[in-house]
Parts: C-alpha cells; sequence; structure tokens
C-alpha cells in the first residue's frame, strides 16, 4: 500500500499563530484505495482538518502531502485530481442541474460522463431542475457528483449524508463503497456512528483538535474492552446476585425493575439458561453488543450528542 | 469550452433568467427614451439643459442609469450572494479560481452595460432622430471609465460588507444619491452650485457630465475623467485588498 495522504503535525490555530488550536498537531496517514473516516462530535476541528488538507486553509504548522502535493504550494495541480464536497454550500439558484455538471466537468483535464453520474446518483429525471427547486437530498446528492466530475484520485466528503433520509443513507453508502472499489480514496467526515462503522476501513476518532484514537472500527471495539450488557425485567421473584456465580459474568445490578448483568463470552446463555431453570420469564430482554458508538464513549469519555 | 469560458456562457444565462436585472437594464432605459420622447418639443434644444436636445439628454440620463444599476446594486447583490452561498469557496476547491467568477461576472455586466447602451442610442436615433454621440472616442473613454468607477465601487461595497443582505442594502444606499446628485431625477443645471458641486464628485455625476458632453459634441473636463479614473483605482484597489471569499 502507498499513502495518498501523509499528514504530520498538522496544526491551525482561529485568531493567528498564537490563537487556541484548533486541530493540534494530528498525524496520520491514508492509503490508496482506503476510506479514511473522521469522527468526532461538532466543534471538534474535523472540518478545519480536512479544509487545510483541501487548500482551502493555511496551517499554522505541520506538513501536509496529498498525492505527493502540497496542498498551499502545489493547489492547482491537486485540485485537478481531487473532488471535495464541502458542508453547508450552494449553488446559483436558478443554474439547472445539467449547467452545474457541464459547468464542473469544464475545469477538469479529464472529466467523468455527466450523464452517467446523473444516473448512478438518481437525477436523471433533474437535469433541467433549477438547483432552487431541488430537495435537500436532492441537492446532497448532486454535490456528491460535483465531488466526482473530475474523475478524481482523493475524494473528501465532509457529512456525506446529512439531508438525507435513511433509504438514500444506505444506497448512497452502497454508492461510496464502489468508488472505493474502483480504487479511488476516500476521506470521509462524520459524526454519525453507523456510518464511519459500516464504510470506513480506519478512523481517526478528534477530540478538541487531538487524535484520541485511530484504528479499524473493529480495532476500535476491542481495545475498549470485551464486555457485553445483558437487561431484563424478570417477571417473578429473583436474587440477581446468584446469577454473579455463573461463569463469565462480572457483575449483576438491578434498578427499580430492570436487572443489568454484565459479562465477557458466551455469559449470556448462561444468564438466560439459568432463568429458564428457575423457570423465571422475563420481558424486555436486551443485549447490549460492544458497538462503536459504546467504544467511542469508553474512549473519549462522553458521548457524541454532548 | 475551457473552464472561464463556461463560467462566463452560464452566468450570461442566469444574468438574463433574472427579469428584473433585464428589465432595469434593457428595458427602462429604452422605455424612457420613448417616454420622454412623447413629450412635444422634447427634441429641440433645451435652454434649461444648456442647450442639449431633450431626447439626448435623456438618453444620457439613460446610460448613467445603466451603469448605476449594474454597479451599484447587481454587482454588490450577486457577489455578496455567491460569496454566502458559498459558491465562492466550492470553487476554491477546483482548478479554477473563484477570481475567475468574478471576472466571468464583470465581464458579463459590462457587456450588458455596453450592450444596453447601444440599444439606447440606436432606438433614440431611430425614433427620434437624435443624433450618436458627436464625440464618439470620448464618449466611449467616458463610458469605460464610468463601468469602472461603478463596478470598483460595487465591489468594494461586496469586498466590505458582511453578508449578502447588507452587501446588497449599501448598494442601494450608495444608488439613491448617486442617482439624485448626478442629475437623474432633475438636471444639475437646476442645483444650487453646492449641490453641483456634490454631484460632480459623485462617480455617477462625473459619468454623466462627461456623457453629456461628449454627446454634445464637446471634449469632458479632465476634472470629470480624473474623479471616475480615481474612484475605478482607488475603490478597485481597496477591494481587491479587503475581498473576503467566504462568508465569516
Amino acid at each position: 500500500m502507498t499513502a495518498v495522504i501523509e499528514v504530520t503535525g498538522l496544526t491551525k490555530r482561529y485568531g493567528g499563530r498564537r490563537g487556541q488550536a484548533v486541530v493540534d498537531a494530528i498525524s496520520f496517514h491514508v492509503d490508496q484505495g482506503e476510506i479514511f473516516g473522521i469522527l468526532g462530535p461538532n466543534g471538534a476541528g474535523k472540518t478545519t482538518a480536512v479544509e487545510c488538507m483541501e487548500g482551502l486553509r493555511r496551517r499554522d504548522a505541520g506538513e501536509v502531502r496529498i498525492l505527493g502535493l502540497d496542498p498551499l504550494n502545489d493547489r492547482h495541480r491537486l485540485h485537478q485530481r481531487i473532488g471535495v464536497q464541502l458542508q453547508e454550500s450552494q449553488l446559483q439558484e436558478k443554474l439547472r442541474v445539467r449547467e452545474a455538471l457541464e459547468l464542473y466537468a469544464s475545469f477538469y483535464p479529464n472529466p467523468a460522463d455527466w450523464h452517467e453520474l446523473l444516473e448512478r446518483w438518481g437525477l436523471t429525471g433533474k437535469a433541467d431542475t433549477r438547483f432552487g427547486k431541488l430537495s435537500g437530498g436532492q441537492k446532497q446528492r448532486l454535490f456528491i457528483a460535483l465531488a466526482l466530475i473530475g474523475n478524481p484520485e482523493v475524494v473528501f466528503l465532509d457529512e456525506l449524508t446529512s439531508g438525507l433520509d435513511p433509504g438514500a443513507r444506505h444506497a448512497t453508502w452502497d454508492l461510496i463503497a464502489q468508488i472505493r472499489n474502483s480504487g479511488v480514496t476516500v476521506v470521509l467526515v462524520s459524526h454519525f456512528m453507523d456510518e464511519v462503522e459500516e464504510l470506513c476501513d480506519r478512523v481517526a476518532i478528534l477530540e478538541r483538535g487531538r487524535i484520541a484514537a485511530l484504528d479499524t472500527p473493529a480495532g476500535l471495539v476491542d481495545r475498549v474492552g470485551g464486555e457485553y450488557r445483558v437487561r431484563f425485567r424478570p417477571m417473578a421473584p429473583l436474587d440477581e446476585q446468584s446469577l454473579t456465580t455463573l461463569p463469565g459474568v462480572t457483575a449483576a445490578s438491578r434498578h427499580g425493575a430492570q436487572v443489568t448483568v454484565t459479562g465477557t463470552g458466551d455469559f449470556a446463555s448462561a444468564v438466560t439458561a439459568e432463568l429458564a431453570r428457575g423457570q423465571v420469564l422475563v420481558a424486555d430482554l436486551r443485549i447490549e453488543g460492544r458497538s462503536l458508538d459504546s467504544a467511542y464513549v469508553a474512549l473519549t469519555g462522553r458521548s457524541m450528542e454532548s | 469550452m475551457n473552464g472561464f469560458s463556461r463560467l462566463a456562457y452560464v452566468e450570461t444565462k442566469l444574468f438574463l433568467r433574472e427579469t428584473g436585472a433585464a428589465i432595469g437594464v434593457f428595458g427602462l432605459p429604452v422605455a424612457l427614451v420613448i417616454g420622454f420622447g412623447l413629450i412635444p418639443g422634447f427634441g429641440d434644444p433645451q435652454k434649461g439643459l444648456s442647450g442639449q436636445i431633450g431626447t439626448e439628454y435623456i438618453a444620457s440620463v439613460s446610460v448613467a442609469i445603466v451603469l448605476a444599476v449594474l454597479g451599484l446594486t447587481g454587482v454588490p447583490m450577486v457577489i455578496g450572494q455567491y460569496r454566502e452561498r458559498g459558491i465562492l469557496r466550492r470553487l476554491g476547491v477546483t482548478p479554477v479560481r473563484p477570481l475567475n467568477l468574478l471576472a466571468a461576472d464583470l465581464m458579463v455586466w459590462a457587456a450588458s452595460a455596453i450592450l444596453s447602451v447601444a440599444l439606447v442610442i440606436g432606438v433614440a436615433r431611430l425614433a427620434y432622430h437624435v443624433p450618436a454621440p458627436h464625440q464618439a472616442g470620448w464618449f466611449i473613454v467616458s463610458l469605460l471609465l464610468g463601468i469602472a468607477a461603478l463596478f470598483a465601487l460595487g465591489l468594494l461595497v461586496a469586498a466590505v460588507a458582511p453578508t449578502a443582505r447588507s452587501s446588497a442594502g449599501l448598494g442601494w444606499l450608495l444608488f439613491f444619491p448617486n442617482m439624485f446628485f448626478a442629475g437623474v431625477y432633475f438636471p444639475t443645471e437646476e442645483m444650487s452650485p453646492v449641490m453641483r458641486q456634490i454631484g460632480n464628485f459623485t462617480p455617477l455625476g462625473s459619468t454623466l457630465h462627461a456623457v453629456r458632453d461628449s454627446w454634445m459634441g464637446l471634449t469632458p473636463r479632465l476634472e470629470y475623467l480624473g474623479i471616475m479614473a480615481a474612484y475605478a483605482v482607488i475603490a478597485g484597489t481597496l477591494a481587491a485588498r479587503f475581498f473576503r471569499w467566504e462568508q465569516a
């Protein structure tokens, strides 16, 4: 694998070189054909970091190389080879979809066939529609199409699926996976766990401008440790402490009517078997597996929403 | 088509899709010439207009209106919107710099101004036998300097205004006093010396004087041309210095 993106000590401060660091000496690399996620809450510095990589912002310190090019000194050559979908951008209200695609295609030496992009992104019937008349999801898909129109080698997608309904989100994920399969490297900025878990080969979790963790989604989950939780409401009297003697169970507790048992390995089967032996029926049985969500909370000490 | 010509082509289409702009830039000036030309005796030299033919005077005023509408309302409004909507930013991550969009727009607007002036001259001539500007060379110089002065001022407004709304608003705030002091609402001949003096120092006032002079066959006073050039250079330089490509 060759690194397509190399970031070393990237730092960006607001209010000049002595201001507060929004991106604080982050380093990582992205290999060719990877989907690399940058995950974190609002204000973590995700967008700023990516904008420094795209050449939209001037970094205050550190080195950035995209396809071997410096985004500040080789802007023009870099922009011929990357595609970008910006968070919160608009087009001219009365510009038609077809015109937008033709216009952006004219900027690149080897543009993609825009008819094909229209079809792939479900906008075929919208070619003659003005930008202002598109729905939020259609605008979003148009921006993704515009990010791909130059046949880029690296694509930056910032909040890819914001404004899309659940069906469209999943369809978009499939298409992003296809893009990767064609050898394109994708940098995905997101604050959606499911999106990152589904798509990304590796993820950097950004917290207050620093990388809190960097690994594969599965690696991040493993790093946090292997505890599952089983929750249920017993329909008959139950001494939950008796469950702690079962193999794999590490703790059991009760909050009102609800019992929570934590453990490792196949302890959940042991718990349900024990309940069946005692003829205790349970309601609302739930097994909470390890997800990126819980790993995230464990790694950063807070949930994404806070 | 390469990036720049495609941008100019698209921006021309977008400009023509704005009905209001088309009316202000092409419809209104022609309507003024035709309307005032219907006044009996307006085709004769007017004592109150320094001996200028009434229709020729109205045609000159129409030229000033076109430049004010484009430079002081169109330029700040469109550029303010393009910045606020992130269109300039989006171009900043393509091989085509956002400066190309500004250049394409300025080109389209300047071409519209020239086209509209040609239309005014043509209609005045066909409908009322108003002669084409006698000092054609000076007329062209005055027109180009006027475009440069008013567009530069519009660019400066767009450069310093924080939002699209304030950019458009500030443009209108300059539009009306410029129109007033330039003598669009009533001729400078009827103004007090102080008002006339103020008018001479506005970009639109010096433009209208220079246009009227060259239309009548006089050489425009150097002071008018100098004032227009000064606005173009100073406002243009400040605009370039303070222009922001993205909304703060």
